[in-house]
């Protein structure tokens, strides 16, 4: 661990660490365990979302066409550009350009809402035609009597996923309320680089759900 | 390794701030450590009571005490809390957050923040869960089987949310100690000369990050369940009961390393200071703790040899549970092996270790008994598991907490305690245990099914026998209570090392000062260099 | 310690009523000597060296003795071999236990809160007793109404959930007639501990002149409530005043009954009908609703005898 660069920020550094960077690596690693776990709580979904797709293959294939892919395909590319957007909040936040940073999360927050919109938008026309969750489904017409356990599965996964988006947006406007008040700089961007990660994180989630929910069948 | 002034003995991380605010905003690993060590001891007085009144009511056959509903919300809450509660957060969290630092020659733990949110974390679950109690309460057992967890009552809803809630403690408890070992040990502290509680609860850390959030994702699937209705676990609704098992089970029997690594961590640390002795085997010890919590991803099916999975699966999952014992041997022979030749002091931190290794072995031998499928068909769910489980838990995990807090009770209140009264507790609680238990085994053979209320007359004068052990259990547990009670309050001054013990925690002053290390130690050899 | 072990092997268990009993118990036994030798050597050894090297001095010195590779393979490799020894005699067993003969006489088992029904194939049902042809493989056919129970019969060693939803087996071939105990293994609540069985075990005769019988031959309406109660009802209802689960019956008929809900009711034979096939309509005052219809399982001859039977209990 090199001891010999200076630091302007050492009101950010904690007393158990030597230096920004020792606690940088830190912060990295927490991170990287954190998002171990998410994806092991998502997996816990998909391994029962697999099972039931083996088990009722038509029913999902019917619950899929309710589910319009135009809609999926728009949230997948507005997520993907969000991800664009906060690597380059990130990029600038370590080139100590703050106001450039501020735009590129801002930009992200904006994907992130129009996500959120579109969203609602499904999941209310959803509830006007009755496809709603467990036994508050009352669809007429389907053609499999369990189609209600693939909305129950499409709620839950994407409702889970939207609780991580909102999350995500709640921290992505604290860290610009903080790259406002002057607190990151090339040395110290930890907060921005872990939002950061963790937003990939709730892209790559939804790039996997789209297929499955939208396209099966 | 220096010895630090006997200034420090004046400000230390107890007197240097002052207030209960102090104490409730704190980032010291230590000052969280006595948090936790509060509601943990809480807990476990009020898990226990739960316990007695359980054996009041199996005292004779019939109704005694309770209704079989009321018996059966008193089972629930007495395993919920014990498990998720007591056993759980009580090494790693109490223990391992005072010792880990020290052990590696660190000033606090890398997330100090996250660690106090993961006390406020284990705080806010245990509350919601215990509001259950204001809607019906909660009657479904600890685990919380399917179908019948989403039709009972409305507790059921809490206590759920709670354990969940409770599961972000120990995720974060656990990443905070995965950072904290791989990144803040002291110059010199390599991973061969940590000290092997370190390594057992770095393990443990591992299981805590890989199997909680499984547990979180099923406790969320039963709350959408009770709530939506959503049918993944109802039968009535297309779904599968027993893939709500396997959920389960896959964090749930990882959980039980989790409960039992750290004790023989501690454990570890009592039989090689107590014998004055390097450990025999470091590196067996500590690659089996790694090992074992492998392996412990991989037998979860052992819980399911009699819902209905295939003879396959049955036969497969029992082969891998039968692995986990030789890792498990290995420790057990080690520590064996470590007394020989030794010098063994019989204070009772020690006396608990034996009693450790004593009860552990008989869990440990029975555990080989219930993994063998042909003969666990018999033994599934009845008094034997019953049995089983209480050695391992109560007999392995609870004797190494109390030989723990007997072990690191001057150096974290830095008075003294009254050996005589500590021996006392040990010879009570080590004999009630036994008394309380065996016979459970033998009620087993017999063939009483557990969780029952009621029992056929030819059990009743084992069931006699098991709960008057109990209560023995319960009276060492209350004079514990007090022995600890009245050593933090009038106990002697403590010296900083009591024992001659090796590790890091000894060359500092007791009670620690607030940066725990005045002077950065730079380690030079293994952790037990007793020459 | 050890003494009660010994007894714990032998005398305590279970008979032996299945044909695949002895083998699990000699595994069993192997597994307790076994058990008994380790726990010999560990605990033994412990107690050895605890007071052989106990500390003589404050000063004494120990020996440094960091490993030993040979003495640790070895002790990791023992309990290795014993643990496959076991293991694969186990697989053995456990495949006498569940490799269900060909040609079993099948039987089957209906769970429900809190009971156990039976249904044979030539039709006839029974409630709480089991009967089944001695020396012969019977193949159990196991489901649940409600939720998952558990069918144990610790002299047959064997033991299998009964899950909703599905149909799980078990079978057994117990070779002398007797009566053999049932317990539900998996908690259901509160009338768990009282969700018990008896399977008769008959000889071969006898047991076919029982399925040919109309069980309620020559009986009353009362005497057939009475039988239908003492199999169906007494794991939560009393026939006199105390209440268990659900509230005792002694001077029920007649009487103003109290609902959770507010109203009132006299109980009459209507009421009756009601709580048998729709319990949670009306909830008596004081109890939870835990009840599970008997919609479709009773024949009307068995409706009109539990009434009868009610309204004599004055």
């Amino acid at each position: 661990m090199s001891t010999a660069n200076t630091h302007t920020h050492t009101s950010h550094l904690a007393h158990h660490f030597q230096n920004l960077e020792h606690q940088f690596a830190a912060a990295k690693l927490g991170i990287w365990l954190f998002l171990c776990t998410e994806i092991l709580m998502f997996g816990g979904l998909f391994v029962g979302y697999v099972i039931y797709h083996g088990i009722y293959q038509e029913m999902f294939a019917e619950g899929a066409k309710h589910l319009d892919w135009h809609l999926g395909a728009i949230n997948t590319v507005v997520l993907l550009l969000s991800s664009f957007t906060m690597a380059t909040g990130v990029h600038f936040a370590q080139k100590n350009e703050s106001s450039r940073s501020l735009l590129a999360l801002g930009a992200t927050v904006i994907c992130g809402l129009i996500f959120m919109i579109i969203k609602y938008f499904e999941y209310t026309h959803k509830f006007h035609l009755g496809l709603e969750p467990g036994r508050f489904f009352h669809f007429q017409g389907a053609e499999h009597s369990n189609l209600a356990l693939y909305f129950s599965f499409y709620f839950l996964m994407t409702g889970l996923h939207g609780v991580h988006v909102l999350v995500g947006l709640g921290l992505i406007i604290w860290v610009m309320f903080r790259t406002r008040c002057g607190d990151f700089d090339a040395n110290y961007y930890t907060a921005v680089e872990c939002v950061g990660l963790f937003w990939h994180l709730v892209d790559l989630i939804w790039i996997y759900l789209f297929p499955l929910l939208y396209l099966v069948g | 390794m220096t010895s630090t002034s006997t200034q420090a003995d004046e400000i230390n991380y107890l007197n240097h701030q002052k207030g209960i605010w102090s104490w409730l905003t704190t980032l010291d690993h230590k000052r969280i450590g006595i948090l936790y060590m509060i509601t943990v001891l809480t807990f476990f007085l009020i898990g226990g009571i739960f316990a007695m009144l359980l054996r009041v009511e199996l005292f004779a056959t019939g109704k005694n005490i309770m209704s079989a509903a009321q018996y059966n919300q008193v089972m629930t809450f007495h395993g919920a809390i014990m498990v998720f509660m007591v056993i759980i957060p009580g090494i790693p969290a109490f223990l391992g957050n005072f010792i880990l630092p020290l052990h590696i020659g660190a000033k606090d733990v890398a997330f100090p923040k996250l660690n106090l949110l993961s006390w406020y974390c284990l705080v806010v679950g245990a509350v919601i869960a215990v509001s259950s109690l204001l809607y019906g309460g909660v009657d479904t057992g600890w685990t919380f089987y399917t179908p019948y967890s989403i039709h009972t009552n409305n507790g059921t809803t809490f206590v759920v949310i709670g354990a969940f809630v409770m599961g972000f403690s120990s995720i974060l408890t656990g990443l905070n100690f995965i950072v904290t070992v791989h990144k803040l040990r002291a110059p010199g502290m390599t991973f061969w000369r940590m000290p092997l509680f370190v390594w057992a609860l770095y393990s443990t850390a591992v299981i805590q990050i890989l199997a909680t959030p499984i547990l979180a994702i099923t406790l969320l699937l039963i709350a959408a369940e009770r709530i939506l209705g959503v049918g993944i676990f109802d039968p009535a609704l297309g779904g599968d009961p027993i893939l709500f098992q396997h959920f389960f089970w896959f964090y749930s029997h990882p959980a039980v390393y989790i409960m039992i690594l750290p004790a023989m961590g501690i454990v570890t640390e009592l039989i090689t200071t107590f014998s004055r002795k390097v450990i025999f085997g470091y590196k067996a010890i500590a690659l089996s703790s790694v090992g074992i919590a492998a392996v412990s991803f991989f037998v979860w099916g052992h819980h399911l040899f009699v819902s209905g999975q295939s003879e396959l699966a049955g036969i497969i999952f029992s082969f891998i549970t039968m692995l986990v014992g030789v890792p498990t041997a290995i420790k057990v022979f080690n520590w064996t092996a470590t007394m020989y030749k030794g010098s063994i002091q019989f204070s009772s931190p020690m006396l608990f270790a034996l009693g450790f290794l004593f009860l552990f072995t008989i869990g440990g031998v029975t555990g080989i008994i219930l993994a063998t499928i042909a003969v666990d068909v018999r033994f599934h769910d009845t008094y034997f598991v019953v049995a089983h489980f209480h050695y391992v838990m109560v007999g392995g995990t609870l004797m190494a907490i109390m030989g723990g807090i007997y072990y690191w009770l001057p150096k974290i209140f830095g008075r003294m305690y009254s050996e005589f009264w500590a021996r006392i507790t040990w010879v009570l609680i080590f004999i009630g245990f036994n008394v309380a238990f065996f016979p459970q085994f033998v009620l087993g053979a017999m063939g009483m099914p557990r969780r029952y209320y009621d029992y056929l007359p030819q059990y009743a004068s084992l069931n006699r026998i098991s709960s008057v052990g109990s209560w023995t259990i319960g009276l060492g547990f209350f004079i514990a209570l007090g022995v600890i009670i009245y050593a933090i309050t009038k106990g002697k001054k403590a010296p900083a090392n009591p024992w001659g013990g090796k590790t890091l925690e000894w060359t500092i002053a007791s009670p620690p000062p607030h940066e725990n290390f005045l002077i950065e130690p730079i380690i030079t050899a293994g952790p037990y260099e007793y020459r | 310690m050890f003494f009660g072990t010994k007894a714990f092997a032998g005398s305590f268990m279970p008979i032996q009523g299945s044909t695949f009993a002895a083998s699990v118990d000699s595994l069993y036994k192997f597994l307790v000597y076994a058990s008994l030798i380790s726990c010999a050597l560990v605990i033994g050894g412990m107690i050895f060296f605890a007071i052989k090297y106990r500390r003589k001095t404050n000063d004494d010195k120990t020996a440094y003795i960091t490993h030993n590779s040979t003495l640790e393979f070895i002790w990791s490799f023992v309990p290795f071999v014993i643990f496959m020894i076991v293991f694969g005699w186990s697989w053995y067993v456990y495949l006498q236990i569940r490799v269900v003969p060909k040609g079993a006489f099948e039987i089957n088992v209906v769970g429900q809160k809190w009971n156990w029904d039976f249904i044979y194939k030539s039709g006839r049902k029974s409630s709480g007793e089991m009967y089944a042809p001695a020396g012969e493989p019977i193949k159990l056919i196991l489901s649940s109404r409600d939720v998952i129970h558990s069918f144990y019969i610790p002299a047959f060693r064997n033991k299998q959930d009964a899950v909703p939803g599905m149909y799980t087996q078990m079978w057994f071939n117990a070779p002398k007639p007797g009566s053999y105990q049932v317990f539900c293994t998996e908690y259901c609540g509160e009338g768990h501990s009282s969700m018990l069985a008896k399977i008769h075990v008959l000889p071969k005769d006898k047991f076919e002149e029982w399925l040919r019988n109309d069980p309620y031959k020559g009986m009353n309406l009362v005497q057939v409530g009475l039988k239908l109660f003492d199999s169906r009802c007494t794991a939560c209802h009393s026939v006199s005043e105390e209440n268990k689960v659900g509230p005792g019956f002694k001077g029920l008929f007649g009487k103003k009954r109290d609902f959770a809900d507010g109203t009132s009711l006299l109980a009459d034979e209507n009421y009756i009908r009601e709580s048998m096939m729709m319990p949670a309509k009306k909830v008596v005052k004081g109890f939870s609703n835990v009840m599970t219809s008997f919609q479709g399982q009773l024949s009307e001859q068995e409706v009109l005898g539990v009434i009868e039977y009610i309204k004599s209990l004055q």
